[in-house]
């Protein structure tokens, strides 16, 4: 990690510890997010991802360590922090009793609009937002996308200078997902930092600048999207060749040039090879046609997030229910 | 795509405002969340059966249950009973100040609130000012249906209506410790517990349904300890023209008391809520 000054820092956190009862659900956390980016927090449920962003946005007091939020102390000056900041999180965090313009209302009087202005803000959020029809149903009646955005509009009431976001696209479908994407590069490019946890290392890929990987409270890796990839590899490439009696070659050639050990299956006659880059894929796969081995099909898979838990720790990212039910209590 | 990164002038606009307003006063912080509590009445009216149903089945249930035994006859025993069921409901509902803050924490719009800079308090004031509409409404439609059944209060509208804002006093002061509970204990349903095993003792071993001087000489200790006694006394005597000065103080300091203890307690549990 490049040393950054503060001033250049949305969050500049050392060893941030938060336990409840005997558990220590965040192990001394250490990050540090450049202003203007997208970091991306990937991790299993139960990692502590949500304990570390409610730490972050004051909603926590940790039991150990300290942070500076868009340069006040998360500690000594709360209030400081909270006048530049917006968490959206990862369960409702609008009044689904109320309706969407009344959610809007409430925030924009809460932040210290007029009762005038609040009522013109809202409108412009609702526009903006593509909500206007929905505007005075009450937000329990919403689809999921359409939920999220709300979720997200409340958030900006006014455009914060950090943004936390907590799983903002879990369970939504694909559409709803690239809307919420959009809104959050139009965020960064308007000026606001963005704090994402998600457990989805696609979308960790597609937004953050940096992506810092949790497990059991530890941040076990940091780095840009390549340097994980690096790390873990782009992912697997999948050979199916049309005569069985191809394998054993074809393995050896693509063991060869990935350097790893490659996995053969007799029956589907398919061979799976890490690779580390889509270069070294395209390069095993024209090594094999050159040397006459007839591909009958071929495909490339993102590593996914079991991977990079199995490349990175040794073992599958596991969902365990206890520590899973203490991120969502905390 | 609905919203597209190319062509998006309404939400590229509505980004550009960054600068925050200057922070809302304690007072209107406080009314706008009282507001937000007025219309989840709008939307769920059936949480006023609490204060609509109770006092009416209250009224009329002890008023003919009790009247003839304990007063001979069911008119004269109005005029004694009602300031004292008056205060056994109020007292009865504040404990639905809780419930509902418990309810509301377990969602997540709690947590934003935490995140905006206005004064912390106001989520807590503004839930009990319009709890305090509530405890008026209640206390309306008990002294109207009492007005029809013959109550005929001694101190004339005035002093009963006194008599209300000092039971509005204790109410507002009782109701700091559902808030307290309300934050810690984990459950709407254990809390509905907890609050009926404190309320039904402390209502009932008080002076709202009898003269204490009839009581054993251990119970009329307790029960002329018990605040309930003192609220009923207060708000008996005002209504009835028979009130000492020192009785309302006292009822006062009671929930000033409350306030004093129980307000710090709840803002430490609100700022330390996991």
């Amino acid at each position: 990690m490049t040393k950054q000054t503060t001033g250049e820092l949305a969050i500049d956190a050392v060893g941030l510890i938060k336990r409840f009862g005997d558990q220590q659900v965040v192990d001394g956390i250490s990050l540090q997010v450049k202003r203007g980016t997208i970091y991306g927090f990937l991790g299993p449920n139960g990692a502590g991802k949500t304990t570390t962003i409610k730490m972050l946005a004051t909603l926590l007091r940790p039991d150990g360590g300290t942070a500076t939020v868009m340069g006040h102390d998360l500690l000594q000056d709360a209030d400081g922090v909270r006048q530049c900041i917006s968490l959206t999180g990862q369960f409702a965090s609008v009044d689904e009793e109320m309706s969407g313009r009344e959610n809007l209302i409430l925030i924009a009087r809460l932040v210290g609009f007029t009762r005038h202005g609040a009522k013109q803000r809202a409108d412009d959020l609702l526009r903006a937002f593509r909500l206007e029809e929905a505007a005075d149903r009450q937000v329990k009646k919403y689809s999921g996308g359409m939920r999220r955005r709300i979720d997200i509009a409340a958030s900006i009431v006014t455009a914060p200078d950090l943004l936390f976001l907590d799983e903002p696209t879990t369970g939504l479908d694909p559409r709803s997902r690239n809307q919420v994407w959009d809104i959050i590069r139009a965020l960064v490019r308007s000026g606001t930092t963005v704090f994402l946890t998600t457990q989805y290392l696609e979308e960790a890929d597609q937004l953050a600048d940096r992506i810092g990987v949790i497990d059991h409270g530890r941040l076990i890796a940091e780095g840009t999207s390549s340097e994980l990839k690096a790390m873990v590899g782009a992912g697997r490439l999948t050979v199916h060749l049309q005569a069985v009696g191809d394998l054993s070659t074809a393995r050896r050639i693509l063991e060869e040039i990935t350097g790893q050990p490659v996995e053969a299956d007799d029956r589907s006659q398919r061979l799976i090879a890490q690779i580390a880059d889509h270069g070294e894929a395209a390069a095993a796969l024209s090594r094999l046609v050159l040397e006459g081995l007839a591909i009958s099909d071929f495909s490339m898979g993102q590593p996914s997030l079991d991977e990079v838990f199995l490349t990175l720790t040794g073992k599958p990212a596991q969902e365990e229910g206890e520590e899973a039910h203490a991120d969502q209590a905390g | 795509m609905l919203i597209k990164p190319d062509n998006q002038p309404d939400l590229e606009q509505v980004l550009s405002l960054r600068q925050r307003p200057t922070r809302p006063s304690p007072l209107s912080a406080s009314l706008t969340l009282g507001w937000r509590a007025l219309l989840k009445i709008k939307y769920v009216p059936e949480q006023l059966f609490d204060v609509t149903a109770f006092p009416v089945i209250f009224l009329l249930m002890f008023t003919y249950l009790f009247g003839g035994a304990i007063s001979g006859s069911t008119g004269e025993y109005l005029n004694f009973v009602l300031p004292g069921i008056l205060v056994m409901t109020v007292s009865m509902i504040t404990m639905y100040t809780g419930t509902d803050l418990n309810k509301d924490i377990q969602k997540g719009i709690f947590d934003r609130f935490r995140t905006l800079p206005f004064w912390r308090p106001a989520a807590l004031v503004g839930a009990l000012l319009v709890d305090m509409v509530r405890y008026l409404l209640a206390s309306a439609i008990m002294i109207g249906l009492g007005y029809a059944l013959g109550f005929r209060p001694e101190g004339g509208l005035s002093g009963l209506l006194l008599g209300v804002a000092v039971l509005l006093a204790f109410a507002f002061g009782l109701s700091w410790i559902w808030t307290l509970l309300g934050l810690i204990v984990r459950s709407e349903k254990a809390l509905m517990g907890i609050s009926m095993m404190v309320l039904f003792p402390l209502t009932f071993l008080s002076s709202v349904f009898v003269d204490t001087s009839t009581m054993p000489g251990w119970l009329q200790t307790v029960v002329d300890l018990n605040p309930v006694t003192f609220a009923v006394n207060a708000v008996r005597g005002l209504a009835h023209g028979t009130v000492a000065g020192g009785e309302v103080m006292i009822v006062l300091a009671i929930a000033a008391g409350l306030v004093a203890i129980f307000a710090p307690l709840t803002m430490y549990a609100y700022n330390n809520k996991r």
